[in-house]
């Protein structure tokens, strides 16, 4: 075992679990328990539990904490309610993609209001810098990097809100998607927000770091008959695939802009009284809005078994139109599925839902056909 | 079958030497430990019939969800088989990856590399070492 990995304060229970753990961003975490493919399709059926305690989460405190936010994300924070939650992105000045995040807007019990940044575990340390080196005196906000001291659980899948909500002090049913709250768990602090990275309807429950295995303890009592299961990061990647999220790394990195990921609805140019809002970035995505795009992200549903990987050239004939971002097969659709993007710039039909092209995949060429996205979508009538 | 009359090489695939015709045929195929790491097996290819096989070098391929992965030739010599059953029916692996699971038949040029493999209990404690 690496000593110098960061563990999770789940990390005894994964090894009681069985998981097979990896080095994740600096952290040891459970790829898989048994089998990637029964643990997605258990997600999708039931209710997966997975721990993301290793995502950066930091809070802002201090009257300026919204102004200063305001400044540095794609989003408007500033109109961003109690409760409120909102996916972001954090760019630097050529508009490119430093961080893809979720902004939180919450209340304690005893009214004290606060912001908080979930950020991508590998990108956690970059952002905490460009956040301070971005604080000035004037600010009046305080910057607290809580993710060592508190524990991330994602409960994900049609039984999740029904697993979840016995244990917490608040009505699931009254949390709307994209909503947070501060409440409590079975007599402990909870913050409580119906998001998550699956495609699946669920929750995500921050608690402190030492309350981590009884929580998990809980869930699974109350989840018992209705098929709860430990998730690692091999199906959290299948999920989040099947349902075309980006991923940091491959989708979007510091040469992406938010327009080519096709994250138009994460770039607010405009506050909401309409007038330009300032924040690093602003002018060059204002220019990039105006623009032809050259490039866009696709879905492709590929011919026979073999899986596209990241890095894998895409073609039209003779032609290369684009590179894999993200493949694998898919267990829910039993078909090998791959985001990538293309170039839209010569021809802009090279892009469109049914265009047949190929991915060369260690040297053979593979049928893949471009698909609109997201591959899957959960049935909401249930 | 009796394990200890399997060859191991490191890289998880295990041989069984049988004499036909006055030749040297290896029957090969990868080992309980290397299929229980895969797990989640969704694709095999094996290279033709035909193919020289260099001890060492690669003769198929298996991928997982997460991953692919290279089936190393233990021995030198040429393809003269692959399992074809076993591309349509990854479950044999699973079930029976010394026997049913088996991969490829290389017909033996030269026996220098059979003497690099190791015995069942050499490659069991190297498992015990990586596991």
């Amino acid at each position: 075992m690496n000593e110098s990995l960061c563990t999770t304060a789940l990390h005894s229970w994964h090894i009681e679990q069985g998981a097979r753990l990896v080095d994740f961003a600096g952290w040891e975490m459970p790829v898989q328990y048994n089998s990637i493919v029964e643990e997605h399709l258990a997600t999708r059926q039931g209710a997966g539990l997975f721990d993301v305690s290793h995502m950066g989460r930091i809070r802002f405190d201090g009257a300026g904490a919204a102004r200063f936010l305001d400044r540095l994300l794609t989003r408007r924070v500033l109109d961003l309610q109690v409760g409120q939650i909102r996916y972001s992105l954090i760019t630097n000045e050529e508009g490119n993609v430093l961080d893809d995040v979720l902004v939180y807007h919450l209340q304690t019990p005893s009214e004290i209001q606060y912001h908080m940044l979930v950020v991508n575990a590998s990108n956690r340390l970059k952002i905490l810098d460009w956040l301070t080196s971005h604080q000035t005196a004037e600010d009046e906000v305080q910057i607290s990097d809580c993710t060592l001291e508190t524990a991330m659980i994602a409960v994900q899948g049609p039984h999740a809100l029904q697993i979840v909500d016995p244990l917490v002090d608040v009505d699931l049913n009254t949390l709307r998607y994209y909503q947070g709250v501060v409440t409590r768990q079975m007599g402990k602090p909870c913050t409580v927000s119906r998001t998550g990275y699956t495609g699946e309807d669920g929750v995500e429950l921050i608690v402190h770091a030492d309350k981590a295995n009884q929580v998990v303890n809980n869930l699974f009592a109350s989840g018992r008959d209705l098929g709860i299961r430990p998730v690692g990061l091999g199906a959290r990647d299948t999920l989040r695939l099947e349902a075309a999220l980006p991923l940091y790394g491959h989708e979007l990195d510091e040469s992406t802009s938010p327009f080519q990921a096709g994250l138009d609805f994460a770039v607010n140019l405009e506050d909401a009284q309409q007038n330009l809002r300032q924040f690093v970035g602003c002018e060059a995505l204002a220019e990039q809005a105006q623009q032809p795009r050259h490039q866009v992200r696709v879905g492709l549903a590929l011919e026979g078994r073999r899986a596209a990987r990241e890095g894998h050239t895409v073609h039209a004939g003779a032609e290369q139109v684009g590179v894999v971002t993200s493949g694998s097969f898919s267990p829910t659709l039993q078909y090998p599925i791959a985001m990538a993007y293309l170039n839209v710039q010569d021809s802009p039909s090279t892009a469109e839902p049914g265009m047949e092209l190929e991915v060369d995949i260690r040297g053979t060429r593979q049928t893949a056909r471009v698909t609109a996205l997201p591959f899957y979508r959960r049935d909401k009538s249930s | 079958m009796n394990p200890d009359d399997l060859l191991f090489a490191e890289t998880h695939e295990w041989i069984r030497l049988e004499d036909t015709d006055g030749e040297k045929i290896a029957v090969v195929g990868i080992t309980a430990f290397a299929v229980e790491q895969l797990v989640d097996v969704t694709y095999l290819e094996m290279q033709p019939v035909g193919t020289p096989a260099s001890a060492g070098k690669e003769i198929g391929e298996i991928e997982s969800v997460k991953a692919v992965s290279s089936i190393i030739s233990p021995v030198d010599g040429e393809v003269i088989a692959i399992n074809e059953e076993l591309a349509n029916n990854l479950q044999l692996l699973g079930d029976d990856p010394y026997q049913a699971g088996w991969m490829a038949k290389i017909r033996v040029q030269d026996e220098a590399a059979i003497e690099k493999l190791m015995d069942r209990a050499a490659y069991e404690a190297q498992c015990a070492e990586e596991g």
